[in-house]
Order: C-alpha cells, then structure tokens, then sequence
C-alpha cells in the first residue's frame, strides 16, 4: 500500500479535523524539514563562534570590548527576532554602500537574511551562556592549572573553556530548541521551511487548525531529537554531574 | 651550588593589611621545611608567593638560581616580567592545594598526565606511563579512569600529589593538604608526604599537622603577623620554643 492509498483508507474527517488533507500534507510539510535544519545549523555553527568571541569580551578587562559585547547582547536580546528578520530583510537594501558592495548578492536573498537574523540573535543568547559557564569555572582548578605552568592560550584551550562548555551544556540545549522554533519566523520573508509551507497549503485550502497540527507534530519530533542528542552529549561529556547520571 | 630555594625581603599587602612583612628563607636541596603558625599568619600567602600565585610588592624569589624577573608598572605594582619564565619555573615547583583542585573534567590519569603531555610535551605513551607509576606510589591506580567527583577526599589528594610529581618538580609546595579532609583520611595523605620526604625530595608544607612537623621537617619556621618569629630544627622549635608566642601557640595547638 503506497501513502496516497494509505491516506485514501482513512475517514474523510475525524473530530471535524479533515483528517485525509492532514495526512496528504504530511509529506509536503516534512519537504520543509531540511531547509529548517539547514538554517538552524548554519546560524548555530556561526553563531557559537561569534559568540565565543563576544563572550571572551564581555570578561576582558578592556572595557571598549566590554562595552561592545554588552551592548551587542543588550540589542539582540532585547529585540524580537521578527523585528530583526524584518529590519535585516526589508532594511539593508535602504543603504546603498550595502547594494553596492560585495555582500549584496548574498543579501539580496531572503534565505542570507534569514540566516544573518539567525545567527545574530542566537550569538546574543549563546554568548551569555558562554559567559555564565566561564565565570562558573571554579577557580581553584584554573589555579592549580597556573601553578603547573599553564597560561594564555594553553590554559583556556585545556582547561577553562572544556569546564565552561560542560557547564554551559544544559542552558545550550535549551537554545538549541529555541532555534529550531525560530527559524519558523523566517516564513514571513518568503522562506519555504515547515512554517512557510504550512502557511502556502493553508493559504490554498483555508484549513489552519489541520495544517498548523502536522507542523506542530513536526517541530516536535525534531525538537525530541533535539533533546536526545543533548542528553547524550550530557552523558557523554559529563559523566560525573548527576543530572547525567539520572538521565542515563 | 646552587640553593633550592632562596627568598629575599619579601612583602606582602592586601589592600592595608600587611601579610607578609620582609620575610627572608632559604632551602637545601633536599630539605623539608615545614612553616607553622596560627590562621592569618600569612602562612598561605608566603607559599603563594613562592609561584606567583600571589604576586608580592616587593622582594625576590630565586629558584635554582634562577631570579624570577620582576617589573614594576606605572602604577607601582610588581608583576612578572617574563610570562614565558615564570611558567617554566612553575613546573619546577608543584603545588598541592588544599581543596585538591583536580580538573573536574578530566579522569585521575588524565588529570596526571595534563601537564606533562600539554605543557611539557612529553610523549603520550611514555607520560601514562609514568602516570601509572605515580598512581601506583600514591596506591591508587584503580581508580585511574575515574573522574575525579566519585573519589573521597583523601584519595583526591593523593591524585594531586601524583600529579604534581608527574611533572617532575625539583621543589613540592603543599598548602594545607590535610585541612579540608576528614580526620579519618588525613593519615594516608601524610603517609604519602613522609615517604616523598624520605627519598630525600625538596618540600614546603604549611601545615597545621605538628606531628608531621615534627617527625619529618628538618627545618620548622613560626609565622606570626607576616615575620618569621622563630625558626629551627623540629627539635628546637617543639621541645625549647624561645618565643613567648610560640609557646602559647604550641599550647593550644598540641593539646587538641
């Protein structure tokens, strides 16, 4: 039996939901699933970086760094992620030095805006994640690290950035999830990922509550992998802390 | 030859508080000196000093013979000139804590093979093996894949003794090891400080254990209020305390 006959066996409508229509746009929502995973990992991969970056600034003791990773937080995080998806997508082309230079070909498309608003805003989070887990490192241990003759780059590459990322892992996960359902903001610049082409079938059939369930259905199934993958990396990188030891 | 450790005029404030007040000290190759005092005497401090830990105002610290270069900024302050130098002779001067202060992301070898592999280079494969000798002297080589967490307070110290032999120190500074730990585990930590002091290694305890100071120091040092108060062979210091402060401090501390 192939899904369209499959689909086909089931009632015409069910607890007045149109139960056929949900299963037919089963398979064009999951075609959105990649585009959604693409853009949640591009913008984390980028994202963490620029993070890392503005978290080391945020606990230098120059203060004109300080300043501007504060104020980079300050703005991303106090902003709705749609404002800035818009203010990316519909603003840069007010600037001309914008349309005239190298990055306007990548600009111009809504799916680099997509990922630029993206990955800004989760740089903004991520980075005060970051910050809590290096000021979370006990400092014993990043002592007795000094007293055996590590400093510098050493002693953050072996030891305080290995605890803070343990201590970060937990928080991190969470923004994970939090991506994964902010990349459905990107459907109102025309992106076709989940949301997007739940909002074109719905436009087509007016049948909101269906359409808008499955896709519901969706983010969760990826959201519960989500959370595995977490789960082990908490498994797998911290044995020793309990909440992994309950988990296991 | 060379001494140990030589240290010149050192001084010490935090803040008003004057720790360390022109403390001067020398140690033979091979000496154990144990420094006591009450809490507050600036035992701690003094020991810090030594790896620049705490960075002292004033004074100088030879290592091998070798001066730690010192700076002063604009604002006065002493600070290692050379970062470079100051790493390399911190791996000449293990330090135990007392709080252990193992990684708590790394298993017990690991922990005891980080320095030797990532600061001193040294082969993988010959590093755990020497790791494995040390936890084997410090009798705790079953637990060598285990973090760090599942290990009781005694047996922590004694990885961090291990790890502070891994790299081959030529002086070991022990800050309180037995402070933290209970009653009942403070003697297989001392057991293990007594034989690294029987095969003749060059050590600085500040310790509130009188019995290991004076079963086991060749050399005993008062601190009271930043200044060494008095200073001698165990022998001198516990059976004929000169000071008045030394008595009463012995008093108090060996009647417990």
């Amino acid at each position: 039996m192939n899904f369209v006959d499959f689909c086909e066996s089931l009632p015409n409508e069910f607890l007045g939901l149109k139960v056929q229509l949900m299963c037919n746009s089963t398979p064009k929502l999951l075609g959105g699933v990649p585009l959604t995973i693409e853009l949640v990992l591009i913008s984390l991969l980028i994202g963490f970086l620029l993070a890392l970056g503005l978290a080391l600034m945020r606990i230098s003791k120059n203060r004109f760094l300080n300043v501007i990773s504060r104020s980079y937080v300050f703005y991303f995080r106090g902003t709705p992620l749609l404002v800035q998806i818009f203010l990316i997508y519909y603003g840069l082309a007010q600037f001309d030095f914008i349309k005239e230079s190298f990055v306007w070909p990548f600009f111009r498309e809504a799916y680099w805006c997509g990922i630029l608003a993206l990955t800004l805003n989760t740089a903004a989070y991520t980075a005060e994640i970051i910050r809590g887990g290096l000021q979370s490192v006990p400092y014993g241990q990043i002592e007795s690290a000094r007293a055996i003759g590590m400093s510098g780059i050493l002693l953050y590459r072996r030891i305080i950035l290995p605890i803070a990322f343990r201590q970060a892992l937990p928080a991190y996960g969470n923004e994970m999830i939090l991506m994964v359902k902010g990349t459905s903001l990107v459907s109102t610049i025309t992106l076709m990922e989940i949301t997007g082409i739940a909002r074109y079938i719905i436009a087509k059939y007016w049948t909101p509550v269906e359409i808008f369930l499955v896709a519901g259905v969706i983010y969760l199934v990826i959201n519960f992998l989500v959370t595995q993958i977490i789960k082990y990396a908490e498994i797998r990188f911290t044995p020793y802390l309990e909440h992994a030891k309950k988990t296991r | 030859m060379n001494k140990a450790l030589e240290i010149n005029h050192l001084k010490k404030s935090f803040g008003d508080l004057e720790v360390l007040k022109d403390i001067s000290l020398n140690a033979e190759k091979g000496d154990v000196i144990c420094i006591i005092g009450s809490s507050g005497s600036g035992k701690s401090t003094l020991l810090r000093c030594i790896n620049l830990l705490d960075i002292p105002d004033s004074g100088e610290v030879w290592v091998n013979g070798e001066l730690i270069k010192m700076s002063k900024n604009k604002a006065g302050n002493y600070y290692p000139q050379d970062q470079d130098q100051v790493d390399r002779i911190r791996t000449k001067l293990a330090m135990v804590f007392q709080s252990f202060n193992l990684w708590s992301h790394m298993t017990v070898i690991q922990n005891v093979v980080e320095a030797p592999i990532h600061v001193q280079k040294i082969d993988k494969n010959k590093a755990n093996k020497l790791g494995l000798e040390l936890l084997a002297k410090v009798g705790i080589t079953e637990k060598a894949d285990q973090f760090p967490s599942s290990l009781s307070g005694g047996q922590q110290q004694r990885v961090a003794i291990a790890r502070a032999l891994a790299i081959e120190p030529d002086i070991l500074l022990f800050d309180e090891p037995t402070s933290s730990l209970d009653p009942e585990l403070v003697g297989e930590v001392l057991r293990v400080m007594q034989s690294l002091a029987e095969e003749g290694r060059t050590m600085i305890v500040v310790t509130h254990e009188m019995g290991f100071a004076k079963g086991v120091a060749s050399k005993v040092i008062f601190l009271h209020n930043g200044h060494i108060e008095e200073q001698g062979t165990p022998d001198e210091l516990f059976n004929a305390p000169k000071s008045e402060r030394l008595k009463r401090f012995l008093e108090s501390n060996l009647a417990i």
